[in-house]
């Protein structure tokens, strides 16, 4: 599917970005390290999720990597070429290949403009066609995402949640995208209307050829739509790995921990919980040596002091699919957290399960059982 | 979140409706406007309205009482008070409408620029506003008046001068906060100029509280430009305006009182009915559409 001696599409290189913080009475202000030194590369054609808790530094990765916010430190490189040492020019033109479609569907849109000139607008800005045939590429984006295309007269405040993050799509696509940041792009939606959003990025993604990269915190949501998963805690990467193997087999402690954090249906499934304790640490002031050692269920003294670097385990190389952690211990640990199976909590539950189990067989002996597709 | 997906046709076409029906249900606002409406009539016909040359004087008639022949009595050079009010309400709302016209013409672009490109331009233009407005209101319009020479014109300049930095500031403020919101971000995405931004997506969403502020700030110029003319800055003699007839009815205010009870009351109607209908204004554009 994806050549290994290829390119990447996107890439940043040991990309950093330091926010100025609060300023003390005394001493400098301090600055908070929302992305720190993270290299990672984006193939093309495929979809890579950044996923974390809030304050992992996900969106701000996301952002810098599509020139949107300069970086304090490091490099993105479009194609093999330094995004920030391009002419201006030029740089404006590699604005129209990098599209973003934001979490809000609230705020994404101009309240002030019509969904025809929201979504017409990088079609005018790219200056090649006339008024008609503007209209008529915004009316066909419109009918691609799912609207009708007389609703271009209409104001966004007039189209629901899924509608609009429907608007932010066409818009999204009207200049041609390459690549297309997803900065959690359905999390503001109803459960109900995530799964046809996911869907139809789905669909336009091969369609256009698309690159995707999503921002995401709902695992669900990964699972079903990406390829490759990069975990973040507190500005760095600390597992890279295609999607199935992450899910199968987490390595990372905080990936583990982030996994079983996910509800399960199934109890029979369940896996056994690596509760986190505490919150993720302040990012002014991130922990020495491993940055999860301060929540790490593991934790052993050489993570106080020394900082894992991200590391190939397997595969082949990363470029080739193979996975990375950053954590010393991980051939250790691996299958030790949320790879094992949890045990039923006491025989009562085991007793009332199965009841149920053959209840539920006795009604229904006709029907299928239900298939566990993929959650929306 | 409680948006729902209505049917095509069961939505209204224009976001302006909602708009204007919270504004017609509120009954102190259209009061407001209805008076303001009166003003804005009799100031465009006044010459069919006033019964009397409001220039005309007449030593038989100085100083009369309200009567049938005079309803607001006359002055003391026997000119009509009711056609003089009449006359004068042109040079209060032009004053008023042209004064705040000149401080959103300046006002607005420099809150604009500033709140949007931030940095040393936000720090220049920020510092000047503050200067101006560490002076009072209408202070500073009488020092710029008198700098500027006695005339209705002058008056205008140096009200619509005086009242700019609150333009600014306001400006500037809801600039800062259209800037945080995504759709900004977005057109910045896409590439889009600064001006395009500008004009198309900060300006538009900024400029409810503008207009709300514009609205109470015509109440504000009238009273200043009532102000001024009462110092003799504003409108010359003997050319008709509130304040002038109130400078000249204070050497009377014993003997001859309803020579400043009606300017003063029309000065009174005509700011109230614009403070009405800006706080009317403000309560419907306030809640956000959507």
């Amino acid at each position: 599917m994806i050549l290994s001696g290829e390119r990447p599409i996107l890439e940043a290189v040991a990309l950093t970005k330091h926010f100025a913080g609060r300023r003390r009475l005394f001493g400098r202000p301090a600055a908070v390290r929302a992305v720190d030194g993270v290299s990672l590369r984006v193939r093309r054609g495929e979809t890579l999720a950044l996923v974390g808790e809030s304050g992992s530094g996900k969106s701000t990765l996301g952002r810098l990597m599509l020139d949107l916010m300069p970086p304090t430190a490091g490099d993105v490189l479009y194609a093999g070429r330094n995004v920030g040492a391009l002419p201006a020019a030029e740089r404006r033109a590699l604005r129209r290949e990098l599209g973003i479609v934001f979490q809000d569907p609230f705020a994404s849109l101009n309240p002030r403009m019509s969904v025809a000139d929201i979504v017409g607008e990088p079609i005018w800005l790219q200056g090649d066609l006339s008024r008609a045939d503007r209209r008529a590429e915004a009316s066909a984006l419109l009918r691609r995402v799912g609207l009708r295309p007389e609703h271009g007269d209409r104001y966004p405040h007039e189209f629901s949640g899924g509608q609009r993050q429907r608007i932010g799509i066409a818009r999204a696509l009207a200049s041609r995208p390459k690549l297309l940041l997803g900065d959690e792009p359905v999390s503001a939606l109803d459960v109900s209307v995530q799964a046809q959003v996911v869907n139809l990025l789905e669909d336009l993604k091969a369609e256009f050829g698309l690159t995707l990269l999503v921002v995401a915190h709902g695992l669900g949501v990964i699972r079903h739509m990406s390829d490759r998963v990069a975990v973040m805690y507190l500005g760095q990467i600390v597992e890279l790995a295609p999607v199935d193997a992450l899910f199968d087999d987490p390595l990372h402690p905080y990936a583990q921990a982030l996994l079983a954090s996910a509800p399960n249906p199934s109890p029979r499934a369940r896996k056994a919980r690596v509760l986190l304790e505490g919150d993720i640490p302040s990012a002014t002031r991130p922990p020495p040596g491993c940055r999860f050692h301060t929540r790490c269920p593991h934790v052993r003294p050489v993570c106080r002091e020394l900082q894992p670097a991200l590391e190939e385990v397997a595969g082949g190389g990363l470029a080739a699919g193979g996975r990375a952690v950053a954590c010393h211990f991980w051939a250790e640990l691996a299958g030790a957290g949320a790879g094992a199976r949890a045990a039923l909590p006491s025989p009562a539950f085991a007793r009332r399960l199965a009841l149920f189990e053959a209840r539920s067989k006795a009604a229904a002996p006709a029907e299928p059982a239900p298939s566990r597709g993929p959650a929306p | 979140m409680t948006d729902v997906a209505l049917p095509a046709r069961a939505v209204p076409r224009r976001p302006r409706s909602r708009g204007l029906a919270a504004f017609l249900r509120n009954r102190a606002a259209v009061a407001g406007a209805v008076v303001v409406a009166l003003f804005v009539a009799v100031a465009v016909l006044a010459p069919l309205i006033a019964p009397y040359d409001p220039l005309k004087t007449n030593f038989l008639l100085i100083r009369k009482a309200p009567s049938a022949a005079h309803w607001f009595g006359t002055d003391d050079l026997g000119r009509d008070i009711l056609s003089r009010l009449v006359f004068g309400a042109r040079a209060s709302l032009l004053a008023g409408c042209i004064s705040v016209a000149i401080a959103l013409g300046i006002g607005v672009p420099v809150g604009l620029v500033s709140g949007y490109f931030g940095r040393w331009i936000d720090a220049v233009l920020s510092r000047v506003v503050e200067a101006l407005l560490s002076c009072p209101f209408l202070v500073l319009a009488i020092a710029l008046g008198a700098f500027l020479g006695p005339s209705l014109g002058n008056a205008m300049i140096a009200i619509g001068l005086s009242a700019m930095p609150i333009f600014a500031r306001l400006t500037r403020g809801q600039v800062l906060a259209v800037k945080a919101e995504d759709y900004i971000e977005g057109a910045r995405a896409i590439g889009l100029p600064d001006r395009w931004i500008i004009l198309r997506y900060v300006l538009p969403n900024a400029l409810a509280p503008i207009v709300v502020q514009a609205t109470l700030a015509i109440a504000g110029a009238i009273i200043a430009e009532a102000s001024l003319s009462f110092l003799g800055l504003g409108q010359q003699p003997p050319a008709p305006s509130w304040g002038s007839m109130l400078n000249t009815a204070k050497n009377f205010l014993d003997a001859a009182p309803w020579m400043s009870i009606s300017p003063g009351a029309a000065i009174f109607a005509a700011v109230l009915g614009f403070n009405l209908l800006g706080d009317g204004l403000r309560d419907a554009l306030d809640p956000k559409e959507g």
